[in-house]
């Protein structure tokens, strides 16, 4: 078990160096990198003007040593003034030391972000903690009302109550976050007037019922119809086993069955898929958040890509590669560890 | 000057009444497959449950207003009629005595004519990206699943690598006016579209290689079918002028492409692992034929059931995934009607003017939901076999 994981966490991270790899190559494209300097000096400025804040800067230096200065394992440069031979740091905001250093990734150091004048990791972290918060609601109110309904609808195939919860939870997987965010909107907030249709007070005064119920009901929303679906699959499946028929034989009720012998056995599957949850989860959030202007992770991740912000873009990255591919380690793990039948070689 | 409306009861008959090729070619092919179902196969047994109706009514409905679309939408998509800013729905446009069925938007265009013609642009990019998604998928899952080994970890890396990227992401970097200077997005489509050339010559070269003048017939039309479109694609330079697409649009294209493939990948390799093991791929390999007549001819014949189910699931999720770049502003041009574009652009005016936001958002819903009950119901088929 323990060189299993061991193994997995060497693909992870050969898979994250690939993945920055190719982030890194896609955002130092050379429209984007004249993106970049527009974005810091203005409009107006001459082609020369841009070509020599970019030289200055360091972004002309070989595409592999600027790899390597992210990564931390080549020497970051400060500015060095041509004439006088002064150093001096390269973005001031970012408190950088005027002599060569080496800060990367592997020192912990995620770089500076140009957008908003700040160490990335100054920006990055608040904005995870915004959105874990954001997740936490959306996992408490999705994940038992998903099983509820798969529970429900699986205990007896083919039942009314089966067919009416089947066809309600396709038709939620049917409704992307921008369109069923779009329709509580206008029902809640346009219509009753009872929530507000934007969540940007939360990151300010604190999160309330009446500004952080849209968020989480639209997010909760598209996921619950996918994990009660693959509940009601694995219900099904588990109901026709021998041992739910022997229970039944013994005289046992139907309440107790499903409760003590089905239901363990059934929500084996479904952990897996609410971790496998995840990547979907992360574009849920950038929806989200840029819709109800909520000033978390998908918010930055959306300033960071349309703004060319190359160390926040490669931290989001970073970020949210992690996420998923830890995810994906923890259901295997745990999908080995319930389930006793399932030996991981 | 004042603007007449037309009441809630002339508004919905204003708009069956606009549907009618829609409604004519629904009621012909409902006739037709109730008719003939018995001899229509797994298609014809989609009638026999409500849910398969449904979905395949809700498809057929979308499939037929892009086609007519010129007939049904009263009005030019993108044209402005400056009188009618942001009308509630059914004011008549006193110069053209038509009326604006769902209203009109921010910039003064007809929001029904809008939503019509934005399925024109859905029901072309999301099938057909679709399609060769499936193509690259196949390709290179059938050797992945059949071989296993060394050729199997790198494929399945590489798709992992992609899978591992959240959508979004992937999109904000490759979907970019800027990415739309350099010339990745050729090589992109350079590489994914010659797929459906390598997956039709092996397909007819495995099957008629004895048969010298039948397999040159059908490796000249796939040659001269594939290589006309690949010319038309990715060069843009389609000898006959009938096969373009903008550079934007290509951009598109392959990104949604390059995003679902290794999805099919996933598929495709699990089947075959699957499908390898049963007896008459043993027989085949006895008899001494070539991996890939068994790939082709013997695996992927069996593996069709939930390769369809999933182009089904699959063309509901990219038309998501194409909402999701309308509604980010990646891609598509600002005055686009597509429904994610439209999506957008309402969503930020809700607190005022509610009405355009809801054509393109139930649109999007309604086809996606189509397309999921035909899956289901597909499903539901052949798991009956």
């Amino acid at each position: 078990m323990l060189g299993f994981i061991l193994r997995r966490m060497g693909v992870m991270a050969l898979t994250m160096l690939c993945l920055t790899l190719v982030v890194f190559f896609l955002v130092n494209l050379e429209p984007n990198l004249k993106k970049l300097a527009i974005s810091q000096l203005d409009m107006r400025s001459s082609a020369e003007e841009l070509e020599s804040w970019l030289e200055k800067n360091g972004y002309r230096q070989n595409f592999f040593v600027r790899y390597g200065q992210w990564l931390g394992v080549v020497q970051k440069q400060p500015n060095i003034d041509p004439e006088t031979g002064v150093a001096t740091p390269r973005f001031s905001y970012c408190d950088e030391p005027a002599e060569p250093y080496y800060g990367g990734i592997l020192q912990g150091d995620f770089g500076c972000s140009t957008k908003f004048k700040v160490p990335v990791a100054e920006k990055l972290f608040p904005a995870l903690g915004a959105t874990g918060i954001l997740m936490f609601w959306v996992m408490v109110v999705m994940v038992p009302v998903a099983l509820l309904i798969g529970v429900l609808a699986g205990m007896r195939e083919g039942s009314r109550t089966d067919r009416t919860l089947s066809v309600a939870s396709i038709a939620t997987t049917a409704t992307p976050e921008y369109v069923s965010g779009v329709i509580f909107a206008v029902i809640f907030a346009s219509w009753l007037g009872w929530l507000n249709g934007s969540a940007a007070t939360a990151t300010r005064q604190g999160i309330s019922f009446y500004n952080f119920t849209l968020p989480v009901m639209t997010m909760a929303i598209y996921g619950i119809g996918y994990i009660a679906r693959m509940t009601r699959a694995s219900m099904v499946e588990v109901m026709t086993q021998q041992y739910i028929r022997t229970a039944r034989l013994k005289g046992l009720g139907f309440r107790t069955v499903v409760l003590k012998h089905a239901l363990r056995n059934a929500l084996i599957a479904p952990f897996t898929v609410i971790m496998l949850q995840f990547p979907w989860l992360l574009t849920g959030v950038v929806i989200v958040e840029v819709m109800f202007r909520y000033q978390g992770f998908g918010f930055t991740l959306v300033e960071a890509a349309s703004n060319n912000d190359i160390d926040l873009l490669l931290g989001c990255s970073l970020v949210s590669v992690f996420v998923v591919l830890s995810t994906q380690l923890i259901s295997d793990v745990g999908y080995a560890y319930l389930n006793p039948r399932i030996r991981v070689q | 000057m004042q603007v007449d409306y037309l009441g809630t009861f002339g508004i919905i008959l204003g708009v069956l009444a606009r549907f009618w090729p829609v409604w004519v070619a629904l009621a012909i092919i409902l006739v037709l497959s109730l008719r003939f179902r018995s001899r229509l196969g797994l298609y014809g047994q989609l009638f026999d449950t409500g849910v398969g109706i449904t979905g395949v009514m809700i498809c057929c409905f979308w499939l037929f207003t892009a086609i007519f679309a010129g007939t049904v939408a009263p009005f030019d998509p993108l044209a402005q009629f400056p009188i009618m800013k942001n009308v509630l729905p059914g004011a008549i446009e006193p110069e053209t005595g038509q009326a604006f069925l769902f209203g009109g938007d921010r910039l003064a265009r007809d929001v029904f004519s809008r939503m019509v013609y934005g399925s024109q642009i859905v029901l072309i990019i999301a099938p057909a990206a679709t399609l060769f998604a499936l193509m690259v998928g196949t390709t290179l899952g059938l050797p992945a699943g059949y071989y296993g080994g060394r050729i199997d970890s790198l494929l399945s890396f590489l798709a992992n690598l992609v899978l591992a990227f959240p959508v979004i992401l992937l999109f904000y970097l490759l979907v970019t006016p800027g990415i739309r200077e350099t010339p990745i997005p050729q090589w992109m489509a350079g590489t994914f579209f010659i797929f459906p050339i390598i997956f039709f010559v092996t397909l007819f070269w495995t099957r008629y290689r004895s048969r010298p003048q039948l397999l040159a017939i059908q490796l000249a039309l796939t040659l001269l079918i594939g290589g006309w479109i690949y010319v038309g694609l990715v060069f843009d330079a389609d000898p006959l002028g009938i096969i373009s697409i903008s550079s934007n649009q290509l951009n598109i294209f392959v990104a949604v492409v390059f995003a679902s493939s290794p999805g099919v990948f996933r598929i495709v390799r699990g089947l075959v692992m699957d499908i390898k093991t049963r007896d008459y791929v043993a027989a085949a390999q006895t008899r001494g034929e070539t991996p890939w007549y068994i790939m082709l001819w013997e695996v992927l014949p069996n593996a069709r059931g939930p390769l369809i189910v999933d182009v089904c699931l699959r063309i509901g999720y990219t038309t998501i995934l194409l909402g999701t770049l309308g509604y980010f502003g990646l891609g598509l041009a600002p005055e686009s009607p597509d429904w994610g574009t439209g999506i957008k652009e309402s969503s930020r005016l809700l607190r005022a003017y509610v009405h355009p936001a809801l054509p393109p958002v139930f649109a999007l819903m309604s086809f996606v939901l189509g397309l999921n009950l035909l899956a289901d119901a597909l499903r539901e088929q052949s798991l009956k076999d």
